[in-house]
């Protein structure tokens, strides 16, 4: 089931993406609307964090294209905030809690500039909204899992965006800081901006979601929670294995075929 | 202190231009190092420093003289070829990042050494001297050298200060800033320049084999001092200027040594004193934490054993003898000598005719301890469900370290008990 959407904040138009020759992702085609707090789901491997890469330009596309706000990323660019993975990045690095939260104003400031008063006016008030305001000039690498995600969300509230990407946030954080950043993220909602999700407890998808993505290397379905989440589209999403597909994708890396390449 | 004076206020003109020559080229090769360090990329500095080898003898052997001018563009050319070899192997093939550094590293090197001994084979007069890129040969910097590096040296300084943002970000997190729209792949190219850069003139001092260490040590050393990145840096090119510095002086106050394999050395102590010494960071600084804890753990356990001994006696205000203590508990003499007196000098214990005696401070002290004890193996038992057998060696650790707003949460959530899982009084006052 897949549901589109009128005037669409993100288009998704027949995306395929490989990576390291395999593809991931096949012809994935949905749309979002203004204001959806998104759960993109689906089992280990299904393409999730690739989807939001893709979206973001950080993986080659091969074929297909991504708008968001009708317009192509880099028309829109400080629209849009993306949260990596929390272990994507080095938490021994020298710096501070605040000198990260500033990174969420690069955008603004461009190339060659300093961050200025402003900035960090925006960056401790990021900081409070996630609870970290005390936490300013902690060195990163004492900050525990559940903080260290917290930082990385104040960065992107320091974005000041419309759209956020999340790559997984509440992975290995504990209770009370799952709690804190849903209820920031339903707030953002509430405001108006669109948050999307990648996220792995089914457990809470009912309760955390408006909107959902499922995936598993193809769309399985895209829609309303209440209208998607059942489990007919759950069976198809992680109880299935598409042994066909995963058989193609091998042939293909194994250059036995000339691959899909733009 | 007459060759010092000497030394520092330029009585032979050569001598300015080996130190300020060693002084830049340290200087600049740290600050770019930082970031070659906090991007993982110690390696990077070592290939390029090997493949700027056969960039020195093919501009020498196309031009026919040694223009540092143009042994540095030649060196510079290989330099980056090296880098791109990496990528590329990385890129193409399944070779895995190491291997590929491997790779590019001996075969540039190796082709390197083919030309030059190509070159001190053919009979060129003009030849001599080359080889001194090898090792390096700060002494033999003169003032038209001196301009050129002295140039390249201040164009890696003002890129690194109009770039450090972006540097730091695409240092910290490369994939956000790809996100936001940062020209990521310039300022990767932009960085691996300055790197070539500051191997380029660095080996004119240090030579190839050592130009790694004028990377990576001052950074390495940096780090250990600070967790500021503008800091480390700061500190990087201090370690780098003081470095450079001694190892000119060095080599001027006895003639027979290099300054190259000077400088690298002074710089290898500076970063083993801050592997050593460093707060914080430092083994010895962690060592000493340790012992400290470990006294702690000591001490706590012996008010500890006071305090049970009291409870089963039903009086605290008994003597013990050392032998009467490890009766009750196997300390080893010499650690229990030492536990007795510190808890003597603090005043929770007394001594009199060799006979210990708790004071009322130590009870409080001992009592804390075996309530903490027995709330834990409370705890394992109600909320972990462990076997009430299997909780005293898990307790005999956590009792050490749990601070008192722990303690107040750990009681309210089992709400004052009375006894352990082994029917034992837990003791409240």
């Amino acid at each position: 089931m897949i549901q589109q959407v009128q005037n669409p904040i993100l288009e998704i138009h027949d995306l395929s993406v490989s990576y390291d020759r395999k593809p991931v992702l096949w012809g994935v085609d949905l749309s979002i609307p203004k204001g959806a707090l998104v759960g993109i789901i689906g089992p280990n491997g299904a393409g999730k964090s690739t989807l939001i890469k893709s979206i973001m330009g950080l993986i080659p596309l091969n074929g297909g294209y991504v708008k968001l706000f009708d317009k192509d990323l880099d028309d829109v660019r400080e629209k849009v905030s993306y949260v990596p993975q929390r272990e994507s990045v080095d938490w021994d690095f020298p710096a501070s809690v605040m000198d990260v939260v500033l990174m969420g104003r690069y955008n603004k400031l461009g190339l060659f500039s300093r961050p200025r008063k402003a900035d960090r006016d925006a960056a401790r008030f990021a900081l409070e909204q996630v609870g970290m305001q005390e936490f300013a000039k902690r060195q990163i690498s004492q900050l525990s899992g559940g903080q260290q995600q917290r930082v990385f969300l104040a960065r992107a509230l320091a974005q000041q965006a419309d759209i956020y990407f999340m790559d997984e946030p509440f992975a290995g954080v504990d209770a009370a800081t799952e709690k804190a950043i849903i209820k920031i993220l339903k707030d953002m909602s509430e405001a108006g901006k669109t948050v999307i999700v990648v996220h792995h407890d089914l457990q809470s998808v009912a309760k955390y979601f408006d909107w959902l993505i499922m995936l598993n290397l193809r769309l399985v379905a895209s829609g309303p929670t209440d209208k998607v989440f059942n489990e007919k589209l759950l069976e198809e999403a992680y109880g299935g294995k598409l042994t066909l597909l995963t058989e193609v994708g091998q042939l293909i890396k194994q250059e036995k075929f000339p691959g899909i390449e733009k | 202190m007459d060759t010092f004076i000497e030394f520092f206020t330029f009585q032979y003109p050569n001598i300015k231009y080996v130190l300020f020559g060693s002084i830049l080229l340290a200087v600049s090769s740290a600050i770019v190092g930082c970031f070659t360090f906090l991007k993982k990329k110690a390696l990077v500095g070592d290939v390029v420093a090997h493949a700027v080898l056969p960039g020195i003898c093919l501009s020498f052997l196309l031009t026919g003289n040694k223009n540092p001018l143009y042994l540095i563009i030649g060196a510079f050319i290989t330099g980056w070829i090296s880098i791109v070899v990496i990528d590329g192997i990385v890129r193409k093939t399944k070779l895995k990042e190491d291997t590929a550094t491997g790779l590019s590293l001996s075969v540039f090197f190796g082709i390197g050494i083919l030309l030059l001994t190509f070159i001190q084979k053919s009979g060129n007069a003009a030849q001599s001297g080359l080889e001194s890129f090898l090792f390096g040969k700060a002494a033999a910097l003169v003032g038209a050298d001196m301009w050129l590096f002295a140039s390249v040296s201040v164009a890696l300084l003002i890129a690194v200060f109009l770039l450090f943002k972006e540097f730091t970000l695409i240092s910290f997190d490369q994939n956000f800033g790809a996100a936001i729209g940062f020209p990521v792949k310039g300022l990767n190219l932009i960085l691996t320049t300055l790197t070539v850069l500051a191997v380029v003139i660095g080996i004119q001092a240090v030579g190839v084999v050592l130009m790694a260490a004028m990377l990576i040590t001052p950074a390495a050393a940096a780090r250990f001092w600070t967790d500021d990145l503008k800091t480390m840096i700061i500190l990087a090119a201090i370690f780098g200027a003081v470095s450079g510095t001694a190892g000119a002086y060095i080599s001027f106050v006895a003639p027979s040594m290099p300054t190259g394999p000077w400088i690298v050395m002074v710089i290898s102590i500076i970063a083993l004193t801050s592997f050593f010494f460093a707060p914080k960071k430092g083994i010895l600084y962690k060592a000493l934490k340790r012992r400290r804890i470990k006294n702690l753990i000591l001490q706590e356990n012996i008010l500890k054993m006071f305090f049970q001994l009291g409870e089963e006696a039903g009086d605290f205000n008994t003597g013990r003898s050392v032998l009467e203590l490890q009766d009750k508990r196997p300390f080893r003499t010499k650690e229990l000598d030492s536990g007795l007196k510190r808890l003597q000098l603090q005043g929770y214990l007394t001594n009199q005719n060799d006979k210990w005696q708790i004071t009322s401070e130590g009870q409080n002290k001992g009592r804390r301890i075996v309530k903490l004890h027995r709330l834990w193996e409370l705890y394992l038992t109600t909320y972990l469900r462990i076997a009430p057998d299997h909780v005293h060696e898990d307790a005999e650790k956590i009792e050490h370290i749990i601070t008192p707003e722990l303690e107040a949460r750990l009681e309210k959530l089992l709400d004052y008990p009375e006894l352990d899982p082994h029917q034992s009084k837990i003791p409240y006052q």
